[in-house]
């Protein structure tokens, strides 16, 4: 048997491969069906249907977050998806460490909310103009205004390597909290902007469709995330992708091999911020309501802990961190209201909130350790990374 | 030798390390299509010098050319796009790419894609990527390694990852390849097919110039010679004059571990 054979068997165990090695016709099927069930996620008559045992008379729906509006965490999970999808250029392909990356989440929301609120400053008392744009306008310009801003901030630092970029990034996301938070003129501190805009359209009977339903804004979300996977796709799949990896993996050598490695550790910054501002627009089309308290750096970290969770690297591995961060603890809360986990516990007279969501970053921590020691290169782990293991492994094991 | 036309010109250079002198007034030209060995013992300076040529290292003193063209201050990837490319003594390959994506790197050099192209997919994409990896798969075969081109550059062989360094940095079309000690580690046989590819390469139209440690190796594949101790040239000619050179046998013989 050749060793060509031999691989080949090997990886017929792969669900992955197995997948590539259906015809074309059967792949875009499958593919369209799983696509009509990720729109169907919100709508509680699907997981009625799905057919798991439901626990007697406890109210609990197998995989629905029965503690909050189902739609309304997925919509949730979308937006840290776009944003992990975002760092995952910057972090996974390029290899540059951002410690702040929701700062261009906070550019991308904090542009919607001045342009699209009928409070905001920029009409109330600086008259720049008279009535507040429509959502839709705004969204090209906080994408454009968070792109401008990860290359101010790529500029002088992406000359530096290593460790001087995840400070200065860190630094970004906390400066832009912190002049929200303190500064009147116009980001209006913890008082914040009201009113923000939502997105277009109306039912036939003329009601608006993004008003309070989570549903449409997910499905929103979904499309606008298949559309920017396909955008990456392009990217990664092309020179722009090799050059990026290339810096990852020993940018000295990369650049005397032509690579023009700060041009393309610039792209880098500017695509992921832009995802980033993207991912903030949409969040604020939706939020009413956007103070500084919402752009704490924990925000920054849980998306970093999404990369590192999927698999840096991998479209798949961001999707699926970006997806656990948030449904996770939302789950374990559904799951805790059946079986009586408390959300308080008074130890000593003190009160602890010990709700999953409160504990979120303890389960995160505590999951990021585990998959880091057992599964290090992420959970769904990019085919490179996974044959890396393999090889690890192998490498591991006694040879003679 | 004066209607040959000079590619490189090391001027002078001098390159110090704090107190080290790496290179101390090192002088020499390469001429077009010649393959010129750079030998000397250990710490003699020829990587240093190999890295004063790619833009690595900034010479304290004295000047390179290449091509008539001042190439201390410029740019790395700049200087690559010239038309000069290296390997390394140590192997520096992109680990996780396949064969193909490291040759494809190099391939790139020239080419012009960057994100509005790429994520648009507009002609110039398609056109490049299929130029580049009929070139690349071209390359593989050439320096030998054909069927590994899907196979991930840390999996390769010792002497295939040798070979597919001299392939990447044959992708980016370079007018000199600089080669760094490529047979190092190499078994006897190894070594003649690695001097064959030299040669091979040679006749494509490529200048080489050639770092290596064995004396017999160099005198079998060479034009001409420049022999470099404790960063000073000491001798400069053709294999058989550098051979016979007293100054190089002494040098040679201090260093025990010269063959
Ligand atoms: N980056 C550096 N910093 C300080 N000293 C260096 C550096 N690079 C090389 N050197 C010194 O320069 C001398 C020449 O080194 P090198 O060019 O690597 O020699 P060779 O390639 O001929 O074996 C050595 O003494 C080495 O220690
Ligand atoms: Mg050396």
């Amino acid at each position: 048997m050749t060793t060509e054979t031999v691989k080949k068997q090997r990886w017929k165990l792969n669900l992955r491969d197995r997948f590539q090695d259906l015809p074309l016709p059967a792949r875009i099927t499958a593919m369209a069906v799983f696509v009509v069930l990720l729109y169907l996620l919100p709508t509680k008559a699907f997981y009625e249907n799905l057919g798991f045992p439901i626990p007697m008379g406890s109210g609990y729906l197998p995989f629905y977050t029965t503690g909050s509006d189902m739609a309304g965490v997925l919509f949730q999970c979308g937006y840290y998806i776009l944003l992990a999808l975002g760092l995952n250029v910057v972090l996974g392909y390029a290899g540059l460490l951002d410690l702040g990356f929701f700062g261009f989440f906070a550019v991308g929301a904090y542009t919607v909310a001045l342009l699209t609120s009928p409070e905001s400053k920029l009409i109330t008392e600086y008259n720049w103009f008279e009535s507040p744009w429509p959502w839709l306008v705004t969204v090209p310009i906080a994408i454009a205004l968070a792109m401008l801003s990860g290359v101010l901030l790529g500029w002088p630092t992406l000359r530096l390597r290593g460790d001087y970029l995840a400070i200065v990034t860190l630094g970004f996301a906390e400066i832009i909290r912190i002049v929200a938070k303190n500064q009147d003129w116009i980001l209006n501190g913890d008082r914040g902007i009201p009113s923000v805009g939502h997105p277009p359209g109306t039912y036939s009977n003329g009601e608006a469709i993004f008003e309070l339903d989570f549903a449409p804004y997910y499905w929103l979300v979904l499309t606008v995330i298949i559309v920017v996977i396909f955008l990456i796709r392009n990217l990664a799949n092309s020179r722009v992708g090799r050059a990026w990896v290339a810096i990852r993996e020993d940018e000295d050598a990369a650049e005397l091999m032509g690579v023009p490695t700060f041009k393309f550790k610039l792209w880098a910054f500017a695509i992921g911020a832009a995802i980033g501002g993207l991912s903030g627009s949409l969040w604020a089309g939706q939020a009413n309501f956007v103070n500084s308290a919402t752009f704490s750096l924990e925000n920054s970290i849980l998306v970093l802990a999404a990369v590192l969770l999927g698999g840096a690297g991998s479209i798949g591995g961001a999707i699926l961190g970006g997806f656990l961060v948030i449904y996770l603890p939302e789950w374990l809360r559904s799951v805790g209201d059946v079986f009586g986990w408390p959300t308080q516990v008074t130890v000593g007279g003190i009160h602890i909130d010990v709700s999953p969501t409160s504990l979120r970053f303890v389960i995160f921590g505590a999951l990021l350790i585990v998959v880091m020691i057992y599964r290090p290169q992420g959970l769904w782990p990019n085919r490179r990374r996974a044959a890396e293991l393999k090889d690890r492994q192998k490498e591991v094991a006694p040879v003679e | 030798m004066s209607e040959r036309k000079p590619l490189l010109e090391v001027d002078n250079v001098t390159l110090r390390f704090g107190g080290v002198v790496a290179l101390n007034q090192v002088d020499f030209t390469l001429y077009e299509g010649e393959i010129l060995g750079l030998i000397g013992p250990n710490g003699a300076g020829k990587t240093t010098c190999f890295n004063a040529m790619t833009g690595v290292y900034l010479p304290t003193e004295g000047q390179i050319r290449f091509k008539g063209e001042q190439v201390s201050g410029k740019k790395r990837n700049k200087i690559t796009k010239m038309g000069m490319a290296r390997t390394f003594q140590n192997i520096r390959l992109f680990p996780e790419m396949t064969a193909l994506e490291n040759v494809l790197v190099g391939a790139d050099a020239h080419n012009t894609t960057s994100v509005p192209t790429a994520l648009l997919r507009l002609p110039k994409h398609w056109r490049e990527e299929r130029q580049s990896k009929a070139r690349a798969l071209e390359l593989l075969n050439f320096v030998g390694i054909t069927g590994r081109s899907d196979d991930l550059a840390r999996n390769l062989s010792y002497g295939d990852q040798r070979r597919l360094e001299i392939a990447r940095a044959l992708a980016t079309n370079p007018a000199l390849l600089c080669l760094d000690e490529p047979a190092a580690g190499f078994n006897p046989a190894e070594k003649v097919a690695l001097l064959e590819l030299i040669k091979k390469i040679r006749d494509s139209g490529v200048t080489v110039l050639l770092i290596e440690h064995d004396m017999r190796l160099v005198m079998g594949v060479t034009d001409r010679i420049v022999v470099l101790e404790f960063g000073r040239k000491i001798a400069e000619g053709t294999p058989e004059e550098v051979r016979d050179n007293p100054k190089v046998v002494a040098a040679y013989l201090g260093v025990p571990d010269a063959a």
